[in-house]
């Protein structure tokens, strides 16, 4: 209670203080230099790889930032220009991205929806950076990602700071109507986890993405990733040991860690669909939509498969 | 002449204010047990019991125009059956009373907590979604119900204008609320890997929209905001606190140590608060009522820092500063 006749308060801001607290700790300070160290690192870390067209494109993007830096889901764009350098590095070097079709990308609010498949999620990241560094305008897309994100510490946090948000019907529908860009995998874990006997086998798709997407009228852009469905085969998927870790899926892989091949990847992004209709039909009429974009997104599997040479390069 | 605005709770810190606020231009009465330092001459305190019956005779005169409760105990420390009956008990006979004897208009404060912290939480929550705020946290249960009834009296009074405001996290210098008390701490806990994002609003802030609930014809349940999100980081960051993070296991078991110590004043089911979002959308108050905040977010979350006046008179006891070590 020192302080309560100083007119300052303990650590010194004021009344009126705009600027932060006057002394923070030795700690701190070094902690937080250290942490702008490494975002600068980063920084110039993706300015390198992209090279400067690319960069000009990054510095094109638009958010709507706040004096913290933040949207209001939490994007944080100068960290997120940051904290991809790695997805770049693994865009450019080790998956080696092919994109056909990213003219095909509309402008304003869109729906991409992909296979899904890998493990772990870079099929996510890699349509991400396609869509940062070869669409037009450049964006930051939103995945609707797993409702068992926001409960792993790190990652949390680290996909709010990037954008990502949980797939909730009333986030897409929310982020829609911004004129954001948004990913769906409307096969969910039931895709990610498939095992490498079913590889660019498209499992049954969910229907939310289709009603939301008759709902705010956004076109559906089908994109099918070809390589990621090998990154990391799978030869069993432990479901009950998953329950127990309270995890959606416990896929077992050749290598034991669900680390991805440097298997090569291939984004095609077809041509948008634009579908009309009641949102609140029932199931199987919105059933069949969504058979359109499943057959579409197959197609277009089936077609890079054959068109591919290996899967390694 | 209806001229009269009573305020149920009105010694309480945002009570104090929003008197302060609404004086200069109607009559005020305030009903609280508590005494009410730094009263305005002007202003009327029934010191007396929510629950009593004599309660009613502030309304039986028939000159009171609007009904403000916001009498609600958050005193974690009380037992259940004490809040369960001043909170539910005492919000019904209060609403009932005013019924009675046609009170026109009735504002009463909510929050936004009663839909509670949740990792499958839409980012911002509309009035419609569920109040999930007592799921894993008990002691809200009964702010739950004090909401629930109010619903339930707009169904029953159609005639009485009936609005529920749900403020996100409230903010003041001398409020000791559990965000308020938080943000204080010099070295707060914080569970490593994760950094939600939160809503602010200040004290000064909610008593403008209090005083625009008041204005005839808007009616409704509105969710409250502040001027924006910011992650937790940032705001402790803007306060140059020194955070200690703490896996989230660890730091559940230790403040429920804490806590049955009573070396601590929050409660462990709070820190889903830290954890998870509960962030709400405020755009139906902002249309309906053209509400805007004045202060802007720096200001809102240096707000808790600002040294308060109440405190320079020496009127209230730190208690509960010095016993948030966490």
């Amino acid at each position: 209670m020192f302080a309560a006749r100083t007119g300052a308060s303990p650590n010194g801001v004021r009344r009126d203080g705009h600027e932060p607290a006057a002394q923070p700790g030795t700690a701190i300070v070094l902690a937080s230099r250290a942490a702008g160290g490494i975002t600068g690192a980063l920084r110039r870390w993706t300015g390198r790889l992209v090279g400067p067209q690319q960069e000009e494109r990054l510095e094109r993007l638009q958010t709507r930032a706040n004096e913290f830096g933040v949207d209001p889901f939490g994007l944080d764009i100068e960290f997120a220009k940051a904290a991809i350098a790695p997805v770049v590095w693994l865009y450019k070097n080790y998956f080696r991205v092919e994109v056909t079709g990213a003219v095909n990308v509309p402008q304003g609010r869109t729906l991409l929806v992909s296979n899904h498949s890998g493990q772990l999620p870079f099929d996510g990241a890699m349509i991400g950076v396609a869509s940062l560094l070869e669409a037009e305008p450049p964006r930051m897309i939103r995945a609707m990602v797993e409702k068992w994100v926001p409960s792993i510490p790190y990652f949390a946090p680290l996909f709010a700071r990037l954008g990502q948000v949980v797939g909730t019907p009333e986030n897409c529908r929310r982020l829609l109507a911004q004129g954001e860009t948004i990913l769906v995998f409307p096969e969910g874990v039931r895709g990610i986890s498939k095992l490498y006997r079913d590889r660019y086998k498209l499992q049954e798709f969910g229907n939310g993405f289709l009603r939301l997407a008759l709902e705010t009228r956004s076109p559906v852009v089908p994109v099918a990733v070809v390589g990621a469905e090998e990154q990391a085969p799978a030869l069993a998927d432990l479901k009950s040991v998953a329950r127990v870790l309270g995890m959606p899926a416990l896929p077992v892989t050749i290598t034991g860690l669900p680390l991805p091949l440097p298997v090569k990847y291939r984004i095609r992004f077809g041509e948008p669909l634009l579908f009309e209709g009641n949102a609140d039909e029932e199931d199987a009429e919105i059933e069949k939509k969504v058979h359109q974009v499943k057959a579409t997104i197959q197609a277009m599997l089936n077609q890079g498969l054959r068109e591919r040479r290996h899967v390694f390069w | 002449m209806r001229d009269v605005i009573v305020i149920t709770g009105i010694s309480g810190n945002l009570g104090r204010a929003l008197a302060k606020l609404l004086h200069r231009t109607d009559r005020v009465e305030g009903i609280d047990r508590r005494p009410m330092p730094g009263r305005p001459k002007d202003v009327v305190l029934h010191q007396i019991d929510l629950r009593r019956k004599k309660t009613e005779d502030i309304f039986r005169r028939g000159d009171v125009k609007a009904l403000i409760h916001m009498g609600i105990m958050h005193d974690p420390r009380m037992s259940t059956e004490e809040h369960h009956t001043f909170n539910v008990f005492g919000t019904a006979q209060v609403l009932e009373f005013a019924a009675r004897h046609h009170v026109p208009k009735i504002v009463v404060l909510s929050s936004a907590n009663v839909y509670g912290p949740g990792p499958n939480n839409d980012n911002f929550l509309g009035e419609d979604a569920p109040l999930m705020g007592g799921q894993r946290f008990s002691e809200i249960r009964d702010l739950v119900e004090v909401d629930m009834y109010a619903q339930q009296y707009m169904w029953k009074h159609p005639e009485v204008e009936t609005v529920v405001l749900r403020p996100v996290h409230i903010l003041g210098p001398a409020i000791r609320n559990a965000p308020s008390s938080y943000l204080r701490l010099r070295r707060p806990l914080t569970l490593a890997g994760f950094d939600p994002m939160v809503q602010l609003v200040a004290v000064s802030d909610v008593c403008r929209a209090l005083a625009l609930a008041l204005r005839p014809g808007l009616r409704g349940v509105y969710n409250l905001t502040g001027p924006g999100e910011a992650p937790l980081s940032a705001v402790l960051r803007e306060l140059g606190r020194m955070p200690i993070p703490v896996p989230h296991p660890l730091a559940r078991a230790l403040v429920q140590r804490l806590w049955d110590a009573r070396l601590t004043s929050f409660p462990p089911p709070e820190l889903d608060h830290i954890q998870f979002l509960c962030t709400v959308d405020g755009s139906r108050f902002a249309r309906d009522a053209g509400w805007k905040p004045q202060l802007t977010l720096r200001e809102t979350i240096h707000c808790v820092d600002a040294e308060s006046p109440i405190r320079r008179e020496g009127a209230e006891a730190p208690a509960v500063r010095s016993a948030g070590a966490v």
